[in-house]
């Protein structure tokens, strides 16, 4: 991973404070939030126009995760970014906090949109778009996805809708790890020709790899790839990318790291640079 | 009440650019004028309800008030979870609109009555819910709910509906249209004119009867209904719904947990499974016992 103003760094931090929170609070999908670290570092550290200190900003970037299940590594990255403090996080998952294991909105400032259901972000980001051309605003609309997500219908009304109405200023980004929660996506409900689909649907089509920061950096500073097309990222990720015995692997999908886990995980993390 | 419902609109998005009407592909020729008029205010998503109400969320989160449109099920239960996560719990300002309420298109089949809506509509959180029984009710609940704040249900009769300006209409309270002392019946929606019906025949028969409104299904006029409910020997409610979770039900919850001495009461709606049976929405009401004769025979029974 090459380092670009301090995004390897944030990326690490979002991994090792998705391991402390998930193992604390006794939750799934470390793996899921491993897979989006880089993306997240990227987006936060350079792309996304947001500003902690007036997240509602009206010309902020709109920025939704439609995979709710990897929550925790956006309370990660916001805390990081200093929308409200770091030791909050300790609160994942645990009684009588606001940080519930799919992202929530509530009392929690950075947060768009509250997910956890899939097939749901992209309609709303799409919404977002419209509302930002129809009043000449400035502001993107970023989605996060699964690829597990793609199963859901809904998303594919909002794909036909996005493209019907030229929405280049909204941006999908699936995270292709290729592992849903109980089988590989090829093995459950197949995917391919992914980009095709999108690309036949009426998108911009890129694939990328989803742990190059200079990668990411790049393609996602050129959008709209094309003037009057919504722009999809096929990011390929790695499920449980930073700690090797996670990597690739379904039982990461719910699995809890668990005393020498989280010791072997956490010197896996902290050794990335 | 359709017309009723877009006049209104139109005059709403007159006053403020940023009303928008999405609709899920339908209302045939109901919207040229509409169109015409604030081009900018109006998308027609498609065939695509979950999208809709999605967008609608978005769109409303950016500052719009935003009418979502279709018939019967389509703009309710088939994107239940989309009002539900995106619309209610964001708080939202998405005013649902249900062309189409109970047995509006009966004899289209049972994929288009709308019968179970208000039930599974008024369980959600942070929703208000209005059944208007008459076209000023559908003109001032129109009103109400593009001024009340967050994600709101507007269900309509297709039917044209009656003129009835008194009382005045405010947003959870019930609306008395015809005094008594013996009968009350609590209604929602068109299927009140059948109760108008029925109390004149018990007039008739020499048992004083009064007809309400009550066009909030949520929040429920509490109050009004338990003083209701000690003036009276029998207490009815009539919707073209069914009677588990909708008005009935409502109504129940109110009387059972207040502790009153309770009037004879009875539910008056659909019982008896899916309605397999074709026929206009008169012919439905006959079948199900919700028609101004079959209230009054009911209401007689318990009378004598």
């Amino acid at each position: 991973m090459v380092e670009i103003d301090g995004s390897a760094e944030l990326a690490r931090n979002i991994r090792l404070h998705c391991l402390r929170m998930t193992s604390a609070g006794g939750s799934s999908h470390i793996a899921s939030c491993f897979s989006i670290a880089d993306i997240l570092a990227v987006l936060y550290g350079t792309i996304l126009r947001v500003r902690p200190e007036d997240p509602k900003d009206a010309e902020r970037d709109r920025f939704i995760l439609s995979k709710g299940h990897a929550g925790a590594a956006v309370y990660a990255t916001l805390a990081e970014k200093g929308f409200f403090p770091i030791d909050r996080l300790k609160g994942h998952y645990q009684d009588g906090s606001d940080l519930s294991g799919h992202v929530s909105h509530k009392n929690i400032p950075g947060v768009e949109l509250s997910t956890g259901s899939l097939g749901h972000g992209l309609s709303v980001g799409a919404g977002m778009a419209l509302s930002a051309k129809k009043l000449n605003e400035p502001q993107r609309v970023f989605v996060l996805l699964s690829d597990g997500e793609c199963d859901e219908g809904s998303n594919w009304e909002a794909i036909l809708f996005a493209a019907h109405h030229q929405l280049d200023n909204l941006v999908a980004i699936v995270d292709y790890n290729k592992i849903q929660s109980l089988a590989p996506v090829s093995e459950t409900l197949a995917l391919e020709p992914f980009a095709e689909k999108w690309r036949s649907f009426g998108w911009s089509v890129k694939e990328i790899d989803g742990h190059s920061h200079r990668e990411i950096l790049v393609e996602f500073q050129s959008v709209p790839l094309t003037p009057r097309r919504p722009t999809c990222f096929i990011a390929h990720t790695t499920k449980g990318k930073g700690v090797s015995f996670m990597e690739n692997s379904v039982l990461w999908h719910y699995r809890t790291a668990k005393d020498e886990e989280f010791e072997a995980a956490y010197k896996e993390l902290e050794r990335l640079k | 009440m359709r017309d009723a419902f877009i006049q209104t609109l139109s005059e709403l998005a007159e006053r403020d650019p940023k009303v928008l009407l999405i609709t899920g592909d339908l209302g045939f020729k109901v919207f040229d004028d509409y169109c015409e008029r604030f081009p900018n205010q109006f998308l027609n998503v498609g065939i695509a309800e979950q999208n809709m109400t999605g967008v609608a969320t978005g769109m409303a989160l950016e500052g719009w008030t935003v009418f979502t449109y279709s018939i019967g099920n389509f703009p309710t239960l088939r994107c239940l979870e989309q009002i539900r996560n995106d619309a209610c719990y964001h708080g939202a300002n998405v005013k649902v609109v249900c062309i189409g309420g109970g047995f509006s298109y009966g004899a289209l089949g049972i994929s288009h009555h709308a019968t179970e809506d208000l039930a599974i509509l008024r369980a959600l959180p942070d929703i208000t819910v209005t059944v208007p029984s008459d076209l000023y009710e559908v003109r001032e609940a129109t009103k109400a709910i593009y001024e009340t704040p967050g994600t709101c249900y507007l269900r309509l009769d297709r039917a044209a509906g009656s003129e009835r300006p008194t009382p005045q209409f405010e947003l959870g309270k019930m609306r008395r249209h015809k005094e008594g002392s013996e009968v009350a019946f609590l209604c929602c929606g068109g299927v009140l004119e059948e109760a108008m019906i029925a109390a004149r025949l018990l007039d008739d028969a020499g048992y004083s009867s009064s007809v309400c409104s009550v066009h909030t299904l949520k929040p429920l006029d509490q109050e009004t209904i338990l003083a209701t409910a000690r003036s009276v020997r029998a207490l009815f409610t009539l919707e073209e719904h069914t009677v588990e979770g909708g008005l009935g039900g409502a109504v129940s919850e109110v009387l059972v947990e207040s502790g009153i001495a309770l009037p004879t009461f009875r539910r008056l709606g659909l019982r008896s499974g899916f309605s397999s049976l074709v026929g206009s929405q008169e012919y439905l009401r006959q079948q199900y016992g919700i028609d101004g004769k079959s209230i009054f025979q009911e209401a007689l029974k318990i009378l004598t």
